[in-house]
């Protein structure tokens, strides 16, 4: 151990107490940070990654609690340190930045005196030189009038911006270390990037080591010195970022690191379309959410709808399920306009069109079984029953890849990924020629969303259904989309084959978006923040 | 889903069922008549009187077993009828939307910003005391909490994506209610049915000690505590056995309405630590 | 905001008047022969029907009744003929006391276990507070108020049994002859209470802002002072007023037990007598009450929140 290691963990075991076996977490990692260092934790929901982050501060959520080895920070171990001692490092030694700063500053207290207040509960400076450093902090992480910007109260600023104050609020006290915790992950793409390379500046300058967890590779390789796999609680791979990044040795690392790159082979425009979305205003009340939207799906096709939150993408969903009413134009299902309110749809169009939603957890019943979920379609639109319904329901968990018995189960009973096959096999059974897919693989693991995209990929090519693909993710888009609709702020900025959209010349919002996606390569985000500043 | 029953449920499930049983059976387990003076005024426990006689000399636990019947009997009563406007209506609001649960909403807005007490008080001023007023009065009254309850879990229910679903694949109103909000609002309903229950017999107990819920020589809990009540300044505790009786029962209840509100499955799944 | 809630308290107590009114005046059963008993004589009935007017139409007899309690004529008596306003003053004033003396009382303790409870979440303290809070939510009035007759009044005479009061009694006296109404009432609503401070406390404290006041170093007191408690002060005083709403309700049986010359008892009183003008008047003034309750914890709760105090 050289005197640059700050902090030091060895076969550390984190355990859910109270369980018998004991649950295991975390099962026997171990790694060096160099003072002024950034380690990368990457890994999977369940991976262990914060678990092993929030034990540098000596603390575990709920019932965790180390149940074996040692966390050595600054030459002292720890990993089974009373509170009093915890307390004397937490906010001196050792800070934090959460996924949601939104819910982790206090709304009661302007943000300023959250920002500066471990800096004076441990005495380090006094109260005007905390200020001081904390305005030079919010104007190194770019942030908008840094003066004044510590009087606002936390529901006064944006998710971006709270993002960089709670940044500024870990490094305020000078830290050795700060622990990340998917700092960027709840922000839309394109202010991931701003946010992103605020905090790679503010490490810069400060000098100070961290901790940086996520889920995503292509985020941890534009800011960490050395990467960690986890999987399951231990540890797959570690290295370098250039020794993970270009030359992973476990199949694991490959799978994550090839994630981003599947890529579709766009299909000839047909002569009819099967859906056309024709002038659409739509909206609540007198606020106008869409705003005059043209848009065609053709049979058998994907057309990818792309946009941030409040583009109005998941809006134009509720348009076409007829859950929304436009005020102006109207949706043509095969050449006959769709009444507006869902309501008055004959039990035949709405057999035609069919959705799938993002949270598969919520998307079914969690009293009726898989069989029930599926089987109910079929009785109610084709008026299966018995055997036959039974036969149906046997082909359809085929079709989905999941074993025949999974139809006695209920939804708890299955995984994120095997739920939203359940959901696609309901839509499926209703024999319809669109699915609506709406962020279907947004709540789902890299690995997980890249076999869902495979599968619907798959029984497109079979049953010939077209999607709407709805996403703010533009990797899924290039892995599964004929033709992709571009929206900002309730327009289409953007349409056409995906080819001519994905290639120049751009419009700015369009080029924005592109050049915000996290590219799979180091130095990615140095390379975009020089454009920008071009 | 594991059903063990722990300790607590199932001493409550025990005590309620002797009290009811002791209610139903009361003719045959009963060892004296409910009306006959059977001995002196306010007698001790004693082998004849296992509880005592009361203020005019008659058995205690015979009273007490007869007074089951009214008690239980018409808080039943009660909670049925509060039950089943109070879940119907608050499934329609909840389903339907709209001014239909506009104008419910408001309307037990307003019956509940009256004290419930005090407006039984204000209508059984007008009213005669009977079984049949005794029992709408205080199952319409009741009725708009569990509006308001099954309203809120009802909505909670109807905006999720499974019931939105349910409406895009067509199905009818009825479908909707009783196939997938229902089974999933089940586990809260059942323990706030035992919550009901307690409280229409507190509340009719209290009526009748303030003297205007069963009338006499018919007797219930509450309105024997009322006959008895003026020996306690005597130290003789016999008001205290049918005023025991309404918290154990109660305490009863809650035991086992606590037990099965911790069944209530969470409607979100799994979620990993 | 604040003038928002206070026009739509308003407009309740408004509709509740109405609702009162019908409740009395329009469903079936005959005030005159209520008074009059069954034996009296057609013209009797009719006569008494004249004079206190009820043969006019509901509407004119519900204005002239609003109108009348809008000047602070709440009417006369029918049992005899005395000014309602008059006779109810000093009761309300006796109940208000016995309730502000049993809010005294509860509302610190709550508050307290309340706290106890969430310092020493599911250890001993925690389990004891919530099994006694579980057994005395399920115990009627009448039950706490004889237990404590028999035990403080009648085996340890302590406290009167009969609590009276009088005009010009001193202080001390007077609180000596509440006690133990006041206790009875404070067992009533304590168990309530202290549970719904501990949810309360509770849902705050799994706040992540909690974390990271934790993560800050922040010792366990400076975390519940600084950031708990700013946040629990709303939902706090919400419990505190609906068990102060709740505890109004309760008076009226706990007057009854320790014959209390308070308003619960005059109502109860005039309801088996069936005089309606009481029972009008004494029920809108605990829906006035009950009603202001909720109007100090909703302004309370508008107060308190950041999102409103410092809008964007």
């Amino acid at each position: 151990m050289s005197d640059e290691t700050l902090l030091k963990i060895r076969d550390l075991e984190i355990a859910v107490e109270g369980t018998s076996p004991l649950l295991k977490i975390v099962k026997g990692v171990s790694f060096d940070l160099e003072k002024g260092k950034v380690m990368g934790l990457i890994g999977e929901s369940g991976a262990g990654k914060s678990t092993i982050g929030m034990s540098a501060m000596g603390y575990g959520r709920g019932k965790l609690h180390t149940s074996a080895g040692q966390v050595i920070l600054n030459g002292r171990d720890i990993a089974q340190a009373k509170r009093g001692v915890l307390n004397q490092l937490r906010g001196k030694e050792v800070c934090y930045v959460a996924q949601s700063a939104a819910a982790s500053f206090n709304p009661a207290h302007k943000l300023i005196d959250q920002v500066i207040e471990a800096t004076l509960e441990h005495g380090l400076m006094s109260a005007h030189e905390a200020r001081t450093r904390a305005v030079e902090l919010f104007t190194a992480l770019g942030l908008p009038s840094p003066e004044t910007i510590g009087d606002r109260y936390p529901h006064q600023v944006s998710g971006g911006q709270l993002q960089r104050v709670m940044t500024a609020m870990a490094l305020c006290p000078k830290p050795d270390l700060i622990v990340f915790d998917e700092p960027t992950t709840a922000l839309d793409v394109t202010t991931q990037i701003e946010v992103l390379a605020a905090i790679k500046h503010a490490i810069k300058i400060t000098n100070v080591a961290a901790l940086y967890i996520t889920h995503d590779l292509a985020v941890v390789a534009q800011i960490s010195d050395e990467i960690m796999v986890l999987r399951h609680g231990e540890m797959v791979e570690k290295g370098t970022t250039d020794q993970i990044i270009n030359d992973p040795q476990q199949d694991y690392t490959k799978a994550l690191l090839s994630v981003r790159s599947a890529q579709h082979e766009e299909k000839p425009a047909t002569e009819k379309p099967v859906l056309d979305i024709s002038n659409v205003t739509a909206g609540y009340g007198k606020i106008d959410i869409l705003k005059s939207i043209n848009m065609s799906l053709d049979p058998g096709h994907t057309l990818a709808i792309v946009g941030e939150s409040g583009s109005g993408k998941s809006t134009l969903a509720r348009v076409v399920t007829g859950l929304l009413p436009p005020r102006i134009g109207n949706v043509v299902f095969e050449n006959t306009p769709l009444p507006p309110k869902q309501t008055q749809r004959s039990r035949e169009q709405l057999r035609e069109i069919q959705m799938i939603y993002q949270m598969a957890d919520v998307a079914m019943n969690p009293r009726q079984t898989v069989g029930q979920i599926i089987g109910r379609p079929l009785t109610f639109y084709f008026g299966l029953r018995g055997a036959k319904r039974q036969a149906r329901i046997e082909e359809l968990l085929h079709a989905i890849e999941l074993p025949v018995d999974f139809a006695d189960r209920y939804p708890a009973e299955l995984s994120g990924g095997q739920k939203q096959r359940v959901c696609i096999a309901r839509a499926l059974a209703a024999k319809p020629k669109v699915i609506i897919c709406d962020e279907v693989t947004s709540a789902l693991d890299p690995l997980v969303a890249e076999g869902i995209l495979k599968l619907l990929a798959d029984l497109q090519e079979r049953e010939g259904v077209a999607y709407l693909f709805i996403t703010h993710d533009l990797a899924t888009v290039k892995a599964i989309a004929d033709s992709i609709a571009v929206m900002h702020q309730g327009n289409l900025v953007r349409y056409g084959p995906k080819r001519q959209v994905l290639n120049p010349p751009f419009d700015a919002y369009t080029d924005k978006l592109l050049t915000s996606i996290p590219e799979m390569r180091i130095g990615w985000l140095d390379d975009v923040m020089a454009e920008h500043s071009t | 889903m594991k059903t063990s029953i722990p300790l607590n449920a199932l001493i409550g499930m025990i005590i309620t069922a002797t009290i009811v049983i002791m209610a139903v059976f009361a003719p045959l387990l009963a060892p004296y008549s409910m009306t006959e003076i059977v001995g002196d005024v306010w007698e001790p426990m004693s082998s004849e009187h296992w509880l005592g006689t009361d203020t005019l000399g008659r058995d205690l636990l015979s009273r007490l077993m007869y007074g089951a019947r009214v008690t239980l009997g018409i808080a039943a009563l009660a909670t049925i009828l509060s039950f089943s406007m109070g879940t119907m209506l608050g499934l329609s609001a909840a389903a339907f939307g709209g001014w239909i649960d506009q104008t419910l909403s408001r309307l037990v807005d307003l019956l509940m910003a009256i004290p419930t007490l005090i407006l039984a008080l204000v209508i059984l001023s007008v009213l005669a005391p009977s079984v049949l007023t005794l029992v709408v009065v205080m199952g319409v009254l009741d009725s708009t909490r569990v509006f308001r309850l099954v309203r809120s879990v009802g909505v909670d229910i109807a905006v999720m994506d499974f019931v939105e679903a349910a409406r895009l694949r067509g199905e009818g109103r009825l479908w909707v209610i009783f196939r997938e909000i229902l089974p999933n609002a089940l586990s809260p309903l059942v323990a706030e049915l035992g919550l009901r229950f307690i409280f229409m017999v507190l509340f009719l107990s209290a009526l009748s000690f303030l003297g205007l819920g069963i009338q006499p020589p018919a007797a219930d809990w509450g309105g024997m505590v009322k006959e008895n009540k003026d020996g306690i300044a005597f130290g003789i505790p016999a008001a205290l056995i049918p005023a025991g009786a309404i918290a154990v029962l109660a305490i009863s209840i809650n035991m086992i309405a606590d037990w099965v509100l911790n069944l209530t499955s969470s409607l979100k799944g799994g979620k990993d630590v | 905001m604040i003038a928002q809630r206070l026009a739509l308290s308003l407009l309740i107590l408004w509709a509740v008047s109405v609702v009162i009114f019908i409740g009395t005046e329009i469903l079936p059963g005959d005030v005159a022969q209520n008074i009059l008993g069954q034996s009296a004589t057609p013209e009797a009935l009719e006569n008494l029907r004249t004079e206190m007017g009820l043969n006019d139409p509901a509407l004119s007899r519900y204005l002239s009744w609003a109108g009348g309690i809008i000047q602070g004529d709440l009417g006369t008596a029918l049992t005899n003929g005395r000014d309602i306003a008059e006779s109810m003053t000093s009761r309300l004033i006796n109940t208000l006391f016995l309730a502000a003396f049993a809010a005294v009382m509860s509302v610190p303790l709550a508050i307290f276990l309340g706290l106890l409870a969430v310092r020493y979440r599911d250890r001993w303290p925690d389990k004891l507070i919530s099994a006694t809070t579980l057994a005395s939510i399920s115990l009627p009035e009448f039950f706490i108020g004889y237990v404590l007759i028999l035990i403080f009044a009648v085996n340890i005479p302590l406290f009167p049994s009969v609590a009276s009061v009088y005009d010009g009694m001193g202080f001390f006296a007077r609180l000596n002859a509440m006690a133990l109404p006041a206790m009875a009432l404070t067992l009533v609503v304590l168990a309530h209470m202290m549970r719904m401070t501990r949810a309360a406390i509770l849902n705050v404290m799994e706040s992540a802002y909690i974390e990271t006041a934790e993560l800050k170093g922040l010792s366990s007191f400076k975390i519940i002072y600084r950031h708990a408690l700013p946040n629990a002060i709303a939902p706090i005083v919400n419990v505190v007023m609906l068990n102060l709403a709740y505890l109004i309700v309760g008076v009226v049986v706990i007057e009854v037990i320790f014959v209390y010359p308070g308003l619960g008892q005059y109502l109860v009183d005039h309801v088996s007598k069936r005089d309606i003008p009481v029972v009008q008047a004494c029920g809108l003034i605990f829906a006035a009450i009950f009603i202001g309750l909720n109007l100090v914890a909703d302004i309370t709760a508008l107060l308190t929140n950041p999102r409103l105090r410092h809008p964007k």
